[in-house]
């Protein structure tokens, strides 16, 4: 029994290749597939991506597709407005729960194990909750308070997730694994918490700041029902928002859909097959975290 | 100053830690500590806590919009989803999907991050393909699905033809419009379950796999016995992060189906919408939002229960 159950792996080993890639091989094709069909279908003729059976290799190639779904929605605008909101939620998030935070982790102040346990909280609701209140306030800080962050401007994408409970949490708990020796001494330094913080903390908490920096990009950029309650006008639309507005007006032009879909997935890839380590190791470490 | 007392206030620093919460912390302490927090607090209430209250309140008024004033009209709300048939259906579509959702997209990461676990050729292009379905939106997962379903052109349907299988109204049809959506979205969530697991996996010691096969237990005990035990923690994580998302289905519904054929496809964040932001129902619509509240908190809970009974943390 034992002699046998050693022997075989050492024996695949020596075969030309190990037989995973009789499963690998099929399972990824089926991974891919969808976006293989997506480019395929994105530079098609109209008549031949609607023939049955379909055809799998074009006879021709149009290339106009992307140039034609550009004329008839403004993705290069949708692009820009997704890159000014997650970019900003992303900074915003950084120096947001690095301070609250680091308060949370070391410093003593009144209330804070109330005010902890408030944010915390709300960490547990869904947004469907409170998605209804957060748009009649969004509603009334645009009318009364300041029309940049009210309804129908970008602002109102970014200030309801200037900063996270999660972000806040999460840091909090990184910050309380540093050693607090380094910040005791600056302290008696003279440097001010500020400062402390700034020249000490952060630049040991890179691992922790890259890693929430990619999961609020990836939620901000794919965020979809709140940019579809408080946008309406299509100058102040994101990609998503902009892609199901296009999707409703053209749904038979499957072409122009696809070279649109194309167009907006195309540098998320690159992004993430650029920094491919950090957000699989953010997802992982967010996992590893709740176990 | 007086050796005595220098030596007393000396020791009195050197006691910090254990003087700490005792003592009331020193002014400066205090102003940066609420300085630090405030303008992330701040955010925090106005969007997240105070409309957790809010739409509690909302959800005993009557509240469209429409007229300006928000009488209380008591559990009116409450009693009235009890009575809509769309929320039996909408409620029964959420647990169906998720029933058949959360273990599908489990089982295909697990199953693809073990074959993934091992130093092969190609692995690390195996890896990025699968991958790649985080990097996704839900709007562009929707749409290609859509394509590839589409009744009249789909590649599906042909690759059925081909099996001698007649053509298919998926997402036209009421039967089938669901399940299109949990083959989409566990396609669209492969690539975090596979990350988990295999995060998983590399944690599992190489030893104990050893000391398995020479005990004479096949690939197979080994896995059931050993791998699976230590990859615990990470389904328990999975089931519950997979199973609060499932809940929350909404992108996906939007733009496939919106909640159709024949509300088909209904599920309570989308009945939810349909009732504040088409019919602006806002009162009724928060007391749909709780009683999902309620759900998802429930859900979660029975998996934490049942999943420490089965769960192994090792140390």
């Amino acid at each position: 029994m034992t002699a046998p159950a050693q022997a075989m792996p050492r024996r695949r080993f020596r075969l030309p290749f190990s037989p995973w890639h009789l499963v690998l091989v099929p399972a990824t094709l089926v991974l891919i597939f969808p976006f293989v069909w997506l480019a395929v279908t994105s530079v098609e003729t109209l008549p031949e991506a609607l023939h049955f059976p379909p055809i799998l290799t074009p006879h021709t190639i149009r290339f106009a597709n992307y140039p034609d779904a550009l004329h008839a929605a403004p993705f290069g605008r949708f692009f820009l407005n997704s890159t000014v909101v997650a970019v900003t939620t992303v900074l915003c998030n950084l120096v947001l729960c690095s301070l609250a935070g680091y308060a949370f982790a070391r410093l003593r102040f009144l209330g804070r194990g109330a005010l902890f346990a408030v944010i915390m909280a709300t960490l547990m609701v869904p947004f469907q909750v409170t998605m209804i209140p957060q748009f009649i306030i969004t509603k009334w800080l645009g009318i009364h308070v300041l029309a940049g962050v009210g309804i129908n401007h970008l602002g109102a994408l970014i200030l309801p997730n200037a900063a996270t409970a999660f972000g806040i949490f999460f840091l909090r708990q990184f910050f309380k694994t540093l050693p607090v020796e380094y910040e005791e001494s600056a302290r008696v330094d003279g440097a001010s918490r500020l400062k402390v913080l700034w020249r000490i903390v952060l630049p040991l908490s890179a691992p922790a700041l890259a890693t929430l920096a990619a999961l609020t990009f990836l939620d901000s950029w794919n965020n979809f029902l709140w940019p579809l309650i408080a946008v309406t006008s299509t100058s102040q639309m994101t990609l998503p928002l902009g892609l199901a507005t296009f999707q409703g007006a053209h749904a038979t032009e499957w072409t122009l859909l696809m070279a649109a879909n194309v167009m907006s997935l195309a540098p998320m890839l690159l992004i993430f097959f650029a920094a491919q380590r950090y957000f699989i190791r953010s997802v992982a470490a967010t996992g590893l975290a709740g176990t | 100053m007086t050796a005595p007392a220098a030596l007393l206030r000396r020791r009195r620093t050197e006691s910090a830690p254990a003087r700490a919460g005792r003592r009331r912390p020193a002014a400066s302490e205090q102003f940066a500590g609420w300085a630090f927090v405030t303008p992330g607090a701040l955010i925090i209430l106005v969007f997240g806590a105070v409309p957790i209250v809010w739409s509690a309140v909302m959800s005993f008024q009557r509240n469209n919009l429409l007229t300006g004033n928000t009488p209380y009209v008591g559990l009116r709300n409450y009693r009235a989803m009890v009575h809509d048939p769309v929320v039996a259906q909408a409620v029964q579509h959420t647990l169906v999907y998720t029933a058949l959702f959360v273990p599908g997209a489990m089982i295909a990461g697990l199953f693809l991050a073990v074959a993934m676990n091992r130093k092969i050729r190609f692995i690390s292009l195996y890896r990025t393909a699968a991958y790649a379905t985080m990097a996704i939106s839900t709007i562009s997962e929707a749409v290609v699905f859509i394509w590839l379903f589409d009744p009249s052109y789909g590649v599906v349907n042909y690759f059925l033809s081909l099996l001698g299988i007649p053509q298919q109204q998926f997402l036209n049809s009421p039967s089938q419009a669901l399940y299109v959506i949990v083959i989409m979205t566990i396609w669209g969530w492969t690539g975090f379950s596979v990350v988990i697991y295999l995060a998983a996996l590399q944690g599992v010691p190489q030893m104990l796999l050893d000391a398995a096969a020479v005990d004479g237990a096949g690939p197979w005990t080994t896995f059931r016995r050993v791998t699976l035990p230590l990859l615990s923690p990470a389904s328990l994580f999975l089931a519950v992060w997979l199973t609060i998302n499932a809940l929350q289905l909404f992108d996906e519904v939007y733009l496939s189906t919106q909640g159709g054929p024949l509300n088909a496809t209904t599920v309570l964040v989308y009945y939810v919408y349909e009732q504040a932001f088409i019919n602006f129902n806002f009162g009724y619509a928060s007391a749909i939002a709780y009683f999902l509240f309620l759900i998802i908190l429930v859900v979660t809970a029975v998996q934490f229960r049942a999943g420490r009974r089965f769960t192994h943390y090792r140390s």
